[in-house]
């Protein structure tokens, strides 16, 4: 018994490195899965705070810039608002509860994202306390950006497009073929379509935007355009790269929106034993 | 280890964790480079340290890292490996007549072609475990040695950068 204990004594250095790398490659592994509920990360109040700060400071050197582009965009929304709201004296009609409005937008500041690993993640300066949910849907007023992860009281944090663990149900805009946006891992400016079955007639340029049906994002937000299409290893499908429409090394503002109607939908599913894959 | 070394130290890795959180975070040179210059902490530390505090220094220091870089475990996976090989790294390259207990392993004390041999592989195979970790699945064995091996010339040339610059050299006992 001694010399086992003596033995194991000698090789305590390497057993506490075992220990440790298992402890790490735990953390590495339950932090990965989407929707895993993370621990440490960039939301929790210490490197929430100082991430904030920091981005305070850079972000006073970009203001001009953000000024243009929301300015851009409200003229835009502007433009969209005046084709919704006719001239007063048409008729207008009651609508109908299916066409009522189930998304509620807010607007959040990105504090912090990385770019260049597989798994990219963003922080935003929003959390809990601002109404943020976990799943909430992140875009921009160039295309969709990412989905939060887990909320802190004061921040939270989204998992970026540019993650190979986020597949995004999306559609082809001129022939409605659905399929899913995944990052490949490699560049950040570019990702693929997934399940596009082979007879489909795509063309490069196309747009792609995203479907409505995993009930993150509303359907029409853009995603990105084709930008190469080739007959896929596998039998039956084709091998789409998109150019992300998003520019994801300068993102500053962004866009939340929530699904207020997610919860009877997924109950919805329970009952009717799907499984809601995001 | 006298008081005033650990307070240097402290110091000295208090500014290299700050420089890496707010600095080389966003850096990537030509999108492969990364630079992991708070690795400079792990490498200088003193010779004579046990080998158990390092294994849970490079630990710590790795898993604070991942809080600010939202890679949770993977810098501290590859930090921990980092200081469990260093004591048998640094064996391996003992100079003739082995280590004083004072001996720090830095660029200053033990000169150019020893601080090479000593410091390169090391950031090598902690940039290889890092890449590998964070590409895993995605496949791409050549992304991933790509990556390793610019992102490991960045960090030792930095490396040598602000040890030329900021480190003192001791004067004789």
């Amino acid at each position: 018994m001694l010399r086992i204990l003596q033995f194991l004594y000698s090789l305590r250095s390497f057993l506490l490195f075992v220990l440790l790398e298992v402890v790490a490659v735990w953390m590495i592994v339950s932090n990965n899965s989407p929707q895993g509920a993370a621990f440490f990360n960039s939301s929790t109040a210490l490197t929430g705070s100082v991430l904030k700060t920091q981005s305070d400071v850079v972000d006073f050197f970009t203001l001009a810039e953000a000024n243009k582009e929301l300015t851009e965009q409200n003229a835009a929304l502007l433009e969209k608002l005046t084709r919704i709201n006719p001239a007063s004296d048409s008729v207008t009609f009651e609508l109908d509860s299916a066409f009522e409005a189930s998304f509620k937008f807010k607007s959040a500041r990105v504090i912090s994202q990385t770019l260049r690993f597989a798994q990219n993640h963003i922080t935003l300066n929003k959390g809990e306390k601002d109404g943020i949910k976990p799943g909430m849907g992140i875009f921009n007023q160039d295309g969709v950006v990412g989905r939060v992860k887990t909320v802190s009281k004061n921040y939270s944090v989204g998992i970026s497009l540019l993650n190979t663990g986020l597949l995004i149900s999306s559609k082809i805009k001129s022939n409605d073929v659905f399929g899913s946006v995944n990052w490949d891992g490699k560049n950040p400016d570019e990702a693929k379509l997934l399940y596009v079955p082979r007879h489909v007639k795509a063309s490069v340029g196309d747009t792609i935007i995203t479907s409505g049906f995993n009930s993150i994002f509303p359907s029409g937000i853009q995603i990105g355009t084709i930008k190469e299409i080739n007959p896929g290893k596998e039998q039956n499908y084709l091998d789409i790269l998109i150019a992300l429409s998003a520019d994801f090394s300068r993102i500053n503002y962004v866009y939340l929106v929530e699904n207020t109607q997610i919860g009877e939908l997924d109950s919805l599913y329970q009952q009717a034993e799907i499984r809601n894959e995001y | 280890m006298n008081i005033r070394t650990f307070i240097s130290f402290f110091l000295m890795g208090l500014i290299l964790v700050a420089v890496q959180i707010f600095l080389l975070k966003n850096l990537a040179l030509f999108g492969v480079a990364l630079c992991f210059l708070y690795l400079l902490i792990i490498l200088s530390l003193p010779v004579s340290i046990g080998h158990i505090p390092l294994i849970l220094l490079s630990f710590g220091i790795g898993l604070f890292i991942d809080m600010f870089y939202d890679t949770m475990g993977i810098h501290a996976a590859s930090a921990t490996f980092i200081g469990f090989i260093r004591p048998y790294w640094l064996k391996v390259i003992s100079p003739t007549g082995g280590y004083d207990d004072s001996n720090e392993p830095t660029l200053k004390e033990m000169g150019m072609g020893w601080y090479f041999t000593y410091a390169v592989p090391m950031i090598f195979f902690f940039s290889l475990i890092f890449f590998s970790i964070d590409q895993w699945g995605t496949g791409g064995f050549f992304g991933v040695l790509n990556k390793s091996f610019f992102s490991s010339t960045l960090t030792f040339l930095l490396a040598i950068l602000v040890q030329l610059l900021f480190f003192k050299k001791r004067r004789g006992i």
